[in-house]
């Protein structure tokens, strides 16, 4: 009896040997980098690790499926070096010694990339899965790109500046027109009923002596007294 | 009643406007690159020498002429000699084709500027491909930022025959900043001397903040020692005093007639002297400040590459031999890089091939000039400091300053002669004028924003100004000295300013800068001719990078017109004088 429960054990083993070994069908190896991403918070890799990972894949597939049948015991790491990296394979307990499809792995890891990194505190960069490609996350378009409403703000602005410009200007040049005009005016209402000689009305010269001209006004002393 | 030229408020607007002017990109995007290929601090030497006999003559030259004739640079010529008409229309067409490509560098800067206040920053980072799998194609060949600039930016295509569609984005940012240069040119002295005290200053402002944060960022130290370690066999090389003396002269911005136009709005005892000096020696301390602004960053980026190579390695290394984490680092590389070829010889052999090896000089060797440097460099070590957006938005706002200051002068220079002629000053308001001339600008501008615009752009940059303006400033200072004459000048200086120029400056006005720009003159169509065909850098968007093609023909022939259009217009104006006073004589005579 326990000669043939030992030998059924060292079949599993060895068949499991067989079914995870690197660039075996169906695969895949694994690399996280964890001091890279944790600094000082770095956790050591040991057993209690790699039981979470195992669980972790064996969510994976019960999710995907939706067949609650993957046990955690169906998932085979291997390999294991000090990078830390490793490879891993998943059976299918249903059919004996078989490997679930790599398809279907990597469907099922795709599918919960974001819970399996929040377990481990990792990214995609960090915890990566070789063969698996991630899709990466496209920045978030805003609906209107920020740049025109800046460009918007400027050029409102400026030309509201130009305008400003502009019309103040034509007002100045109105006004000093109208002033013009209104002196002009004046003149000619002047004119007609006033002679004016010299800017001096005549009437005013024939009331008065006369105008007193004041640029001799200061000379009177530069004469030499007699 | 005569209206009265405007005039500065101040001798202080008069002195920021000429600053305004005179400090522009080439301080910041052209000294840095000279100083480094041409001997690092070594290149002071001949910088400084330079400076002393070809640039502050030539300034305060300019700017007497400007003052004593009041009249832009038309009219200041024609009043030194009738048959120097030419000189004068020649520093207006050289102006007006500056005026049509530098406004679209104010274009870029404001389309970088609004793109600067996203998180994170749009050329920090490559955009996805269509199915979301990886970055695109062309951004992953080259980096994010020269994609933002070539693709984004620019979207140009892979030569200048294909010339695609106008990119309205770009379309409209130079819209907007030929408004803006409406906007500070509108009332001519009246608003353009209260915009230079914000243009000549601002640039300092944010040039001493890049400089605190410059030094104090991680690797700068190491590209202050590079560059400025002088490499004094270099002053043995006739280019680097060539290039100084290229570098004095264009810097300064003589021969557009800016200064002359500036220098008309002054009072006519304005001590322009002194100006002179303060100016050219303003200019070319910024010049040395920013280039050691711009080495710092070098030092922080090729620093930030330096060791981003080295973690690559380290990381490829790591993950293909399954070591463990972190017994890889910088300085043990080496010693495991032997352990690991004596350990596993053949998988370290398949490896090699893909094993950078990352070295500080080749980071920091590489020399980069204009737009690239403005646009890509900068941008790219911006990216990488903490709170870019402000560092951006500071830094594209100093570009904005620095090019808008230079478009006052420029457009200064075409103005000011349209509006003293009494024929179009009469017809038309100054606004109106200026309106054109804008407007005009703005369209033929507009041939800048089609895919291929980039290079018509370096054609205009490289072609437009340099042969036109040796001669210029060369028939300037021969029709000064010898056909106004020396003594008639020296007298109108003392008018002016009074005190006669003493023997320093009469000497640089008649021997030595003209010997310099006939030979700087004689160096550079040597230089073209012997270089055969004439070729641009084109960006291969397939490969993600630049190569080199030649020019079509046609293409050529726009560079001959350029050239042509300013040159031609001396001896072409004196013979028409001639002509014209030929006839008259005859007529006259036959009367």
């Amino acid at each position: 009896m326990l000669g043939v429960l030992l030998l059924a054990f060292s079949l599993v083993t060895i068949a499991h040997a067989e079914l995870c070994r690197p660039d075996a069908q169906n695969a895949f190896k694994v690399r996280l980098s964890i001091k890279s991403a944790l600094g000082d918070n770095a956790y050591s890799w040991d057993a209690s690790e790699e039981y979470l990972f195992k669980a972790m894949v064996a969510f994976a597939m019960r999710r995907y499926s939706s067949k609650e049948t993957t046990q955690i015991s169906d998932v085979l790491l291997c390999n294991m070096t000090e990078r830390v990296s490793f490879w891993f394979v998943v059976t299918d307990s249903s059919r004996n010694v078989t490997t679930v499809p790599g398809s279907e792995v990597e469907a099922a890891i795709r599918m919960n990339r974001n819970r399996i990194n929040s377990a481990f505190l990792l990214t995609d960069k960090t915890l990566q899965f070789l063969k698996i490609s991630s899709t990466l996350s496209p920045l978030i378009e805003p609906s209107v790109p920020v740049w025109l409403i800046v460009f918007s703000v400027v050029l409102c602005l400026t030309v509201a500046g130009i305008a400003f410009l502009v019309v103040s200007g034509i007002w100045r040049y109105k006004k000093s027109n109208k002033e013009s005009v209104e002196t002009e005016d004046l003149e000619d209402k002047c004119d007609t009923p006033v002679t004016i000689e010299n800017g001096i009305p005549c009437d005013i010269l024939d009331l008065k002596t006369g105008q007193i001209n004041g640029v001799y006004a200061a000379d009177d002393e530069r004469f030499t007294p007699l | 009643m005569e209206k009265s030229r405007p005039l500065w408020d101040n001798p202080l607007q008069f002195v920021f406007a000429c600053i305004s002017y005179a400090v522009g990109l080439g301080n910041v995007w052209r000294f840095p690159y000279l100083c480094q290929m041409y001997g690092g601090g070594g290149f002071l030497i001949p910088y400084i020498i330079m400076l002393i006999v070809e640039g502050m003559p030539l300034l305060y030259l300019e700017l007497a002429v400007g003052q004593h004739m009041r009249q832009g640079s038309i009219g200041a010529w024609k009043m030194i000699s009738p048959y120097l008409s030419g000189v004068g229309i020649a520093s207006v067409v050289v102006s007006f084709f500056l005026s049509m490509y530098y406004n679209v560098i104010n274009a870029w800067a404001f389309w970088y500027l609004f793109h600067s206040f996203q998180d994170p920053l749009p050329w920090a980072s490559c955009p996805l491909n269509s199915n979301h799998t990886g970055y695109d194609e062309e951004c992953a060949k080259t980096t994010s930022t020269q994609y933002f600039w070539y693709r984004k930016t620019l979207n140009i295509s892979s030569s200048i025959e294909e010339n695609g569609n106008i990119q309205w984005e770009q379309a409209v940012c130079l819209i907007l900043a030929w408004l803006v240069v409406y906007l500070c040119i509108l009332r001519g002295t009246e608003s353009t001397g209260k915009v230079v005290y914000v243009t000549a200053s601002l640039p300092y402002f944010v040039l001493i903040i890049y400089l605190i944060r410059g030094l104090t960022l991680h690797g700068a130290v190491n590209g202050l020692i590079y560059m400025f370690t002088p490499k004094l066999e270099q002053l043995a090389n006739p280019k680097a005093w060539i290039n100084a003396a290229t570098q004095i002269f264009f810097s300064l911005g003589l021969g557009f007639g800016s200064l002359i136009a500036f220098a008309s709005y002054n009072e006519p005892n304005n001590n322009c002297e002194r100006h002179a000096m303060i100016v050219s020696l303003i200019n070319s301390t910024t010049s040395i400040f920013a280039s050691i602004v711009t080495f710092s960053i070098y030092g922080f980026k090729a620093t930030f590459n330096y060791e981003n190579c080295l973690n690559k390695v380290i990381l490829m290394l790591t993950n293909v031999f399954d070591l463990e984490e972190g017994s890889l680092t910088a300085d043990n590389l080496d010693s495991m890089k032997d352990y690991l070829t004596t350990t596993y010889p053949n998988e370290y052999a398949e490896l090699l091939p893909q094993i950078k090896n990352c070295s500080l000089e080749d980071e920091l060797d590489t020399a980069v000039q204009g737009t690239g440097l403005a646009f890509i460099v900068y941008s790219e070590a911006i990216k990488n400091m903490e709170v870019s957006q402000l560092y951006s938005v500071l830094y594209f706002i100093m570009l904005l300053t620095l090019g808008i200051g230079s478009m006052l002068g420029n457009t200064a220079a075409i103005l000011t002669p349209l509006t003293d002629s009494k024929f179009l000053s009469s017809h038309l308001p100054r606004e109106v004028i200026s309106g054109i001339v804008c407007f005009i600008n703005c369209i033929v501008g507009l041939v800048f924003t089609i895919e291929a615009g980039n290079y018509w752009f370096d054609i205009f940059n490289d072609y437009a100004a340099t042969l036109s303006l040796l001669l210029i400033v060369l028939v300037e200072t021969i029709a000064v000295c010898y056909v106004y004459g020396l003594r008639r000048f020296e007298k109108d200086l003392h008018l002016m300013i009074g005190h006669k120029p003493n023997w320093y400056w009469k000497i640089m006005w008649a021997f030595a800068s003209p010997v310099l720009i006939i030979s700087l003159f004689i160096f550079y169509l040597t230089d073209y001719i012997r270089s055969g065909t004439l070729q641009y850098q084109a960006w291969d968007a397939t490969e993600g990078q630049l190569v080199t093609k030649d020019y079509p023909s046609y293409a050529l022939a726009v560079i001959g017109l350029l050239v042509a259009a300013s040159t031609m217009c001396i001896p072409l104006g004196a013979l028409i004088i001639f002509i014209t006073k030929r006839l008259k004589k005859n007529v006259s005579i036959r009367a």
